[in-house]
């Protein structure tokens, strides 16, 4: 036998890489060391490293703002410069840097923010933490979904009929938990409409996703209005559930009690994420599942029931963004307001993407967006001379840099979005 | 393990695919199945496989009655098969792709990968495949990637191994390599069953052969009856498949390609620095083992693709970015390679068909208006000189048969003045009358002084029709060479090798 195992085909031609991240960066950089830099603000910034109460205190750190530009700014001409030498070398930026890149960038943008101010480093952190966890969990469900081959718009629907449910039965019942199991078995029953439209009768998956959003909206828009918001007392006064400190790993400085002093959804969240992970990559289930998701009919060829495994992990995604759901309102402010979900569900999706269908790498994603909804919150308070509106829109000029100029070239399972139709 | 098929037939509405097929293959025997395009071979074997259901007759295995659900229950009935287009995922390793569906596992579901791979290293050292178990599928040569799929059907075991049309993506040693794997399998009690289409291969493999006709089974052959003999079986009547034809004059160079690059959808140079020449009056044909970039040569040349570098020059006329109208108004004729996507509108009529690429002009508009009368003047003119077979020029022409689609295809693009024209596969699943055919009207267009570019796989078809032949491997022309070029040198060119 003379053939021998070579690469594939048109494997010796020139590949060449995009070098739009690098130049995206280094834009980002010198605009940072510019503006934040040298002609930042001169005033003082209070890195605030710990709460008053916490085990370990850390000193405040003061520094100049511009100083923090200067040196941020610097290191992102690092990165920057970094990414192009992978480029010229014909290598993709790795995701983890362009992770690094964002975060900071975005402490560089809080510095310059809070001259003259605190800068509550520990505060704003814990926050990007809870705000990330919907996001995250939304994104898991849209990976678990995608992953055989269902494209998943209706993250924001399931995300919002978690957040009406958790209040509305949390409060009705007197009991969070239950709230919280009403709220996953609604919203993954929300995905078994999506699943038997796009598996069973072939609807396009993008409309029926559509659809579902709409109508979550309109029906919960509908009971706010009409139920909520005169009964708020009795049916949307849920409460939150109890912060529990984890011994031990709480007492870390920082990232203790940003990480380890949670509720019980974000907890979740820290088993769920990596679990998934694991399903995914490392068991038959998961071998199956991503088979269903790049080959269908070759899966089918090998005896998987294609329509089963996807129907079970769109539904099972839905239960998972339930729970992202859930935690919008009593994993974090206690209420149900009008349009709770406020397009992170969409996010979430950028998030999918972002995190290239991987579990681990979406949930740091999510958590360089949650940082930067504390940012538009916590902006919004320090420093009233920005329009308020320009810092609301930070999230989604995130997501879009994101997507468009990070992303890059990367391959979505082959037959997602595709139905398929037995002979 | 013997296999009986008794009395097998699959319907599709009306028409009827497999009609009362018997069929015996003992143990260790490779038993041919040959047919035309279309004679319901595939079919068969989807029905063998458990992707269709029959609706008479039974699958006997060793004299047992098997109900099979789903390809579940025939592969664990100890049936195998290797499919046409492989079924192989491109992004997990061939470990990961031979155990699929019947995982090694160790606690918590986990995949037990290292007997995987243990289980790919055995059957393919036994069989001196040598594949690495851990590497991409998408990685792998195509000859590779059907090695992998026979080791996934053995490694579950397979005791009736079914091969459709496994030759039709090799290179012709790739062939010779399948069919002593063949052999060697056979030998160590396996029975195959040998799906194709191709007389030459049937006579050097089969130890006997049914041949099958419009879904029926018209007899038994041996491998010794000779090849006509076959094709008689086969078609029904006698064939010629030489093609006859007189030295070609040559005239003006008609078209030349000059460092043409062409960037593929994965950023590869899926064409890389193609140079060659057509003369009027000549053909030339580009050969190659499908999937080196000759695909999208041609659409290159018709303007479908962008080409990063290099020119095409039709005559004088530099055609490099030209539009695709500028081309067709320049007199470039072009029957894609998949007609029912790019040759065809199937939900069109057979008169709307051969208008589509001149919708806009005389002939058939006038004004803004279609110039129904012309239309249907020249519509029933195609499809006598063509010799299209259909109940009217109005019926939809995703309701012809594959022979006469192309026909239509062939009559739209031919009947117009033409200054090149550019066939892809233009046989590909035809039946052996219109090849007949539609190789006639490719040698007439080059006698009436045109220049014509071929691309075909089928080597039969690039000798028989070429005057030069240039051989793609890799996006490249590894070289031109005269048409009288054995197979075995062309072979040896389509896997690389310069001359």
């Amino acid at each position: 036998m003379s053939t021998v195992v070579t690469p594939g085909l048109f494997s010796q031609v020139d590949v060449s890489v995009s070098k739009k991240t690098p130049y995206l960066m280094a834009a980002f950089a010198v605009f940072v060391l510019v503006a934040f830099g040298f002609v930042g603000k001169t005033d003082i910034v209070a890195f605030q490293w710990s709460k008053q109460d916490d085990l370990i205190h850390l000193p405040d750190f003061l520094v100049a703002s511009n100083v923090v530009g200067l040196i941020l700014g610097t290191t992102l001409v690092a990165i920057a410069v970094a990414s192009f030498v992978l480029a010229q070398g014909k290598r993709v930026t790795p995701l983890w840097l362009t992770l690094i890149f964002g975060m900071l960038a975005v402490v560089a943008l809080l510095a310059w923010l809070a001259a003259g101010n605190t800068l509550p480093f520990a505060f704003i952190l814990g926050n990007a933490v809870v705000l990330a966890v919907p996001l995250a969990l939304g994104a898991m469900g849209g990976i678990m979904s995608e992953r055989v081959g269902v494209v998943n718009i209706a993250i924001e629907g399931q995300l919002l009929t978690g957040a009406f449910l958790a209040a509305v039965v949390g409060s009705l019942t007197d009991n969070l938990y239950l709230g919280l199991a009403v709220a996953m078995i609604g919203a993954a029953l929300l995905s078994t409409v999506l699943a038997v439209f796009a598996i069973q009768y072939l609807v396009d998956q993008i409309i029926v996703g559509v659809v579902l959003n709409v109508l979550v909206l309109g029906i919960t828009n509908f009971l706010y209005a009409q139920w909520l918001s005169s009964d708020g007392q009795n049916s949307n006064f849920p409460g939150t559930f109890p912060i529990i400190p984890i011994p031990g790993l709480s007492a870390i400085p920082i990232i203790g009690p940003a990480l380890f002093e949670a509720r019980i959804t974000t907890y979740l969240a820290y088993l769920i994420i990596p679990t998934l992970w694991f399903i995914l990559f490392k068991t038959r289930l998961g071998l199956r599942a991503r088979a269903v998701g790049e080959h269908p009919l070759a899966a089918d060829t090998v005896g998987i029931n294609v329509a089963r495994t996807r129907f079970w992990w769109v539904t099972i995604g839905g239960l998972v963004a339930g729970l992202g759901g859930a935690a919008l309102t009593i994993g974090a402010v206690g209420a149900f307001g009008r349009n709770m979900s406020g397009g992170q569900g969409f996010i979430a999706l950028a998030v999918v993407i972002l995190g290239r269908w991987h579990p681990l790498s979406a949930a740091a994603a999510a958590l360089l967006f949650g940082f930067s909804i504390v940012l538009r919150i916590w902006a919004n308070q320090v420093s009233p001379g920005i329009p308020t509106d320009f810092i609301t829109i930070v999230p989604y000029v995130v997501t879009l840099i994101a997507v468009v100029g990070f992303v890059g070239r990367v391959r979505a399972p082959a037959a997602d979005g595709q139905p398929y139709i037995k002979g | 393990m013997k296999l009986e098929l008794r009395g097998i037939t699959k319907r599709f509405g009306s028409l009827v695919a497999n009609d009362h097929i018997n069929l015996v293959v003992n143990s260790g025997e490779i038993h041919a199945l040959l047919g035309e395009n279309g004679a319901g071979k595939s079919t068969l074997m989807n029905v063998l496989y458990g992707l269709y259901t029959a609706d008479e007759g039974d699958i006997l295995l060793d004299g047992v009655v098997q109900k099979f659900k789903g390809p579940g229950d025939a592969m664990a009935a100890g049936i195998g098969m290797v499919h046409q287009h492989f079924m192989l995922i491109p992004v997990f390793t061939v470990a990961e792709n031979v155990v699929l569906g019947h995982e090694p596992t160790g606690i918590l579901d986990t995949l037990d990968i290292d007997t995987a791979r243990k289980r790919v290293r055995e059957i393919s050292d036994r069989f001196g495949f040598e594949i690495d178990p851990d590497a991409l599928v998408e990685d792998l040569p195509v000859g590779s990637q059907q090695r992998v799929e026979i080791i996934k059907a053995l490694a579950r075991d397979a005791k009736v191994l079914v091969l459709d049309e496994p030759t039709a993506v090799l290179t012709p040693q790739e062939t010779d390599e399948l069919m002593g794997i063949m052999k060697g399998l056979a030998k160590a009690g396996t029975s195959i069953v040998f799906i194709t289409h191709k007389l030459r291969e049937v006579q050097a493999v089969a130890d006997r052969i049914t041949v099958i006709r419009l879904g029926a089974v018209v007899g038994e052959a041996k491998p010794t009856d000779s090849a006509a003999t076959l094709a008689t079986m086969m078609v029904g009547r006698a064939v010629d498949l030489s093609v006859s034809k007189k030295e070609p004059k040559r005239g003006e160079t008609g078209l030349s390609v000059a460092g043409l690059t062409v960037i593929g959808d994965r950023n590869n140079k899926v064409v890389d620095d193609v140079s060659f020449e057509v003369h009027a009056g000549e053909v030339l044909a580009i050969a190659g083992v499908q999937g080196n970039g000759q695909t999208e040569l041609a659409e290159a040349l018709v303007g479908l693709r962008t080409p990063s570098a290099g020119s095409i020059h039709l005559g004088k006329m530099d055609i490099t970015h030209s539009s695709v109208r500028d081309v067709i108004d320049a007199g470039v004729g072009y029957i894609p390679e998949d007609r029912s996507k790019d040759g065809l509108v199937g939900d069109f009529t057979i008169a709307e068909n051969f208008m589509i690429n001149r919708s806009y002009g005389p002939p058939f508009a006038k004004g803004l208006n279609i110039d129904f009368g012309n239309r249907e003047r020249i519509a029933s003119q195609l499809i006598g000189d063509y010799d299209v077979r259909t109940p009217s020029q109005v019926t939809l022409a995703k309701n012809l048969s594959g022979g006469n689609q192309q026909k239509v295809v062939v009559a739209r693009e031919l009947s117009r003045d033409l200054n090149l024209l550019i066939a892809s596969q233009p046989t590909r699943g035809v039946d052996v009358g219109s090849i007949e055919f539609i190789h006639e009207r490719i040698i007439a267009t080059r006698d009436a002084g045109k220049p014509v570019v071929i691309v075909s796989t089928e080597l039969d078809e690039v000798t028989s029709l070429a005057d030069r032949i240039a051989v793609m491997y890799r996006g490249r022309i590894v070289g031109i060479v005269d048409a009288k070029t054995s197979r075995e040198t062309l072979g040896r060119m389509m896997a690389g090798a310069t001359v």
